[in-house]
C-alpha cells in the first residue's frame, strides 16, 4: 500500500456572485500516482487544481498534504507548502525578458531568504543545478536564450524545468498542452510525465483532450459540474462514461 | 425625426455664436483692463530695439562660472531624477491595482501623485528653498517630488497592464511578494520603465535650467543675475549655453530611446 500525499475532504468554493464552482469534492491522492482530471469547459478543474495550492481560495473543506491542512495554513505556513507544489499553466508564465535558466532558477525561491531571492543572488551551484535541470528537458542549448526567443513547447519544458528545481514532492499541471500543437503537446507530455517517473512526483493534470488523458493516466478523475463523476483506472473509463461527463447540461457552469 | 434635427442645429448655431461673442468681449475687456493699447506696444518695441544692440555680442566675463553653474544644472537634473525615479518605483507598486496590499492605499498614492503633479516644479523649489534654503539642495527635492507625480502614474498603468500569470506563477513556487515583484514584475516592465525615465530626465534637465531663476542652483541664477544688472550680452550667452544644454540632452535621451526601442524590437522578433 502506497502512502497517501493528498487527502481532500468536502472541498466547496463559491464565488462571491454565488456561483458554486466545486461541490464537496473529496479525493484521496496516493504517492506517485499520475491523475488527470477530464471533463467540460466549465465544470471546475481549472479552480479545483487551484484550490489545491490556494492560488483560487476555497470556500470550505479541507486539503490534507502530507498531513498538514493547507486550507488553514497562515502565509509563512504555506510559502513552505506551496515550495513542496510545483504548478504548471496553459500559459507557460515565464518571465519572457529573462534567460531561460534565471526562470528555471526562480523554482528555488521559495527556499531562499527574502532579500537574498529578491536580487536574484542564486550560487553557483544553483546555477549548475539549473542547467542540469534544463539539460533533462534537452533545452540545455537554449539557457541563456531570453524565454520569448522558445517555441511554445520549449516554454513549457522551461516551465517544467522550473517545477523540477523545486524539488517538489507534487506537481500540479493546469491544461499545460491546450495552446501547443499536437507535436508540442506529446513532447511536453513525455517529459512531465518522465520527470515525474523518475522524481517519483505525484501528479495532477488537467486535460481537456481525453486520448491524451487516457495514453498517460494511472488514475482518471471526471469533473463535472463541479462535482467528481468518475474516479478510476483508465481502462474503467468506457465511451459511455466519457459521454456523460461531456454530455450538454443546461446547469453547466460558466468559465 | 427630421424637424427635430434642424431645430438641434439651430440651437447648436446660436449657442455658437453666444459663445463667440463671450469670447471676443473677453479678449477686447482683458486688453483693456490690462492696459495694453497700441502707444505701450510701441514703446515696447524701441525698449527691444534697445535691449537687442546690447545683447550683441554675446559675452561672458567669468566663463568657469558659467560653465560650474551649466554642470551644476545637469547635476541637479539627474540626481533629482535618480531620487525621483527611486522611489517612485516604491510608490508604484502599492498604486497598482493588481500589485497593492489594499485598494485603499492604491486610491490614496494616486491621489498623492495627482496632487503633486499638479503643481508646477517651480512652486516646489520655491517652498523647498523656504524649508532648506537657497541652492541646490531645494531644486533636487523640487525635481524629485514633481517627478514623483508623474512618474508613478506612468509606472503604476505599465505595472497593472503586466501578465499577472507570471506572479501567479512565482507566488506558486512559494515566492515572497518581494521576491515576486523583484524577479517576476520588474523585468517584465524594465523596458517601459527605462524608456519613461529617460524622458523624465529629458524634462528635468528642461526645468533645472529655469528652477535657478528663484534660487534653486544652476544656471538659471547665472541668466537673473545677468538680467538684473541689465548685462544683456551675458545673459545671451547664458541662453546660449541653456540652449545648448537642452539640446545636448535632447539628442542623448533620443539616442537612449533608440537604444532601448532597439532592444524591444529585437525582443520582439
Amino acid at each position: 500500500m502506497m502512502e497517501t500525499i493528498l487527502e481532500i475532504k468536502h472541498l466547496n468554493k463559491t464565488y462571491p456572485d454565488g456561483t458554486e464552482a466545486l461541490k464537496d469534492i473529496s479525493l484521496s491522492v496516493k504517492k506517485g500516482e499520475f491523475i488527470v482530471i477530464i471533463g467540460p469547459s466549465g465544470a471546475g478543474k481549472s479552480t479545483f487544481l487551484r484550490s489545491i495550492n490556494r492560488l483560487s481560495e476555497p470556500s470550505g473543506g479541507e486539503i490534507l498534504f502530507h498531513g498538514e491542512d493547507i486550507v488553514k495554513a497562515n502565509r509563512a505556513k504555506l510559502r513552505k507548502i506551496r515550495r513542496n507544489i510545483g504548478m504548471i499553466f496553459q500559459g507557460f508564465n515565464l518571465v519572457k525578458r529573462l534567460p531561460t535558466v534565471r526562470n528555471v532558477l526562480h523554482g528555488k525561491l521559495g527556499y531562499m531568504s527574502t532579500w537574498k531571492g529578491a536580487l536574484g543572488l542564486f550560487g553557483q551551484e544553483e546555477v549548475e543545478e539549473a542547467l542540469d535541470i534544463l539539460e533533462r528537458v534537452g533545452l540545455e542549448k537554449q539557457a541563456f536564450k531570453r524565454a520569448d526567443e522558445l517555441s511554445g513547447g520549449q516554454q513549457q519544458r522551461v516551465a517544467i524545468a522550473r517545477a523540477i528545481n523545486q524539488s517538489p514532492s507534487m506537481i500540479l499541471a493546469d491544461e499545460p498542452i491546450a495552446s501547443l500543437d499536437p507535436n508540442a503537446s506529446r513532447v511536453v507530455m513525455d517529459y512531465l510525465q518522465k520527470a515525474c517517473r523518475d522524481e517519483g512526483f505525484t501528479t495532477i493534470v488537467n486535460l481537456h483532450q481525453v486520448d491524451f488523458a487516457k495514453e498517460y493516466a494511472d488514475r482518471i478523475v471526471g469533473i463535472k459540474n463541479g462535482e467528481v463523476y468518475f474516479d478510476g483506472p483508465v481502462h474503467e473509463l468506457t465511451e459511455d462514461v466519457i459521454k456523460a461527463i461531456y454530455a450538454t447540461d443546461k446547469e453547466a457552469m460558466p468559465v | 425625426m427630421i424637424k427635430n434635427k434642424e431645430t438641434f442645429r439651430q440651437q447648436k448655431k446660436v449657442q455658437n455664436s453666444i459663445f463667440t461673442f463671450l469670447a471676443f468681449a473677453f479678449f477686447v475687456f482683458s486688453m483693456l483692463q490690462l492696459n495694453i493699447v497700441p502707444e505701450r506696444i510701441v514703446r515696447s518695441i524701441d525698449r527691444l530695439g534697445y535691449i537687442f544692440s546690447n545683447m550683441f555680442p554675446p559675452v561672458t566675463n567669468e566663463p568657469l562660472n558659467l560653465f560650474g553653474a551649466a554642470i551644476e544644472s545637469i547635476q541637479v537634473a539627474i540626481l533629482g531624477t535618480i531620487l525621483g525615479v527611486l522611489i517612485s518605483l516604491f510608490l508604484a507598486v502599492l498604486a497598482a491595482k493588481n500589485l497593492t496590499f489594499s485598494p485603499y492605499l492604491s486610491y490614496f498614492i494616486k491621489a498623492f501623485a495627482g496632487f503633486v503633479r499638479a503643481v508646477p516644479a517651480l512652486i516646489w523649489a520655491l517652498l523647498f528653498i523656504v524649508a532648506v534654503g537657497l541652492g541646490p539642495t531645494p531644486g533636487i527635492l523640487a525635481l524629485a517630488i514633481n517627478s514623483i507625480g508623474m512618474l508613478v502614474k506612468v509606472y503604476g498603468e505599465a505595472l497593472e497592464e503586466i501578465d499577472m500569470g507570471i506572479v501567479e506563477a512565482l507566488e506558486s513556487a512559494g515566492a515572497t511578494k518581494l521576491q515576486v515583484i523583484l524577479q517576476g514584475v520588474f523585468p517584465s516592465v524594465l523596458t517601459a520603465f527605462t524608456a519613461w525615465s529617460l524622458f523624465r530626465l529629458d524634462v528635468n534637465i528642461r526645468y533645472s535650467a529655469i528652477l535657478g531663476v528663484v534660487g534653486a542652483g544652476g544656471i538659471g541664477w547665472e541668466l537673473m543675475k545677468a538680467a538684473q544688472m541689465s548685462r544683456y550680452d551675458e545673459a545671451l550667452m547664458v541662453t546660449i549655453v541653456i540652449f545648448g544644454m537642452v539640446m545636448s540632452a535632447e539628442v542623448i535621451s533620443e539616442f537612449m530611446k533608440k537604444r532601448t526601442n532597439a532592444a524591444t524590437a529585437q525582443a520582439l522578433n
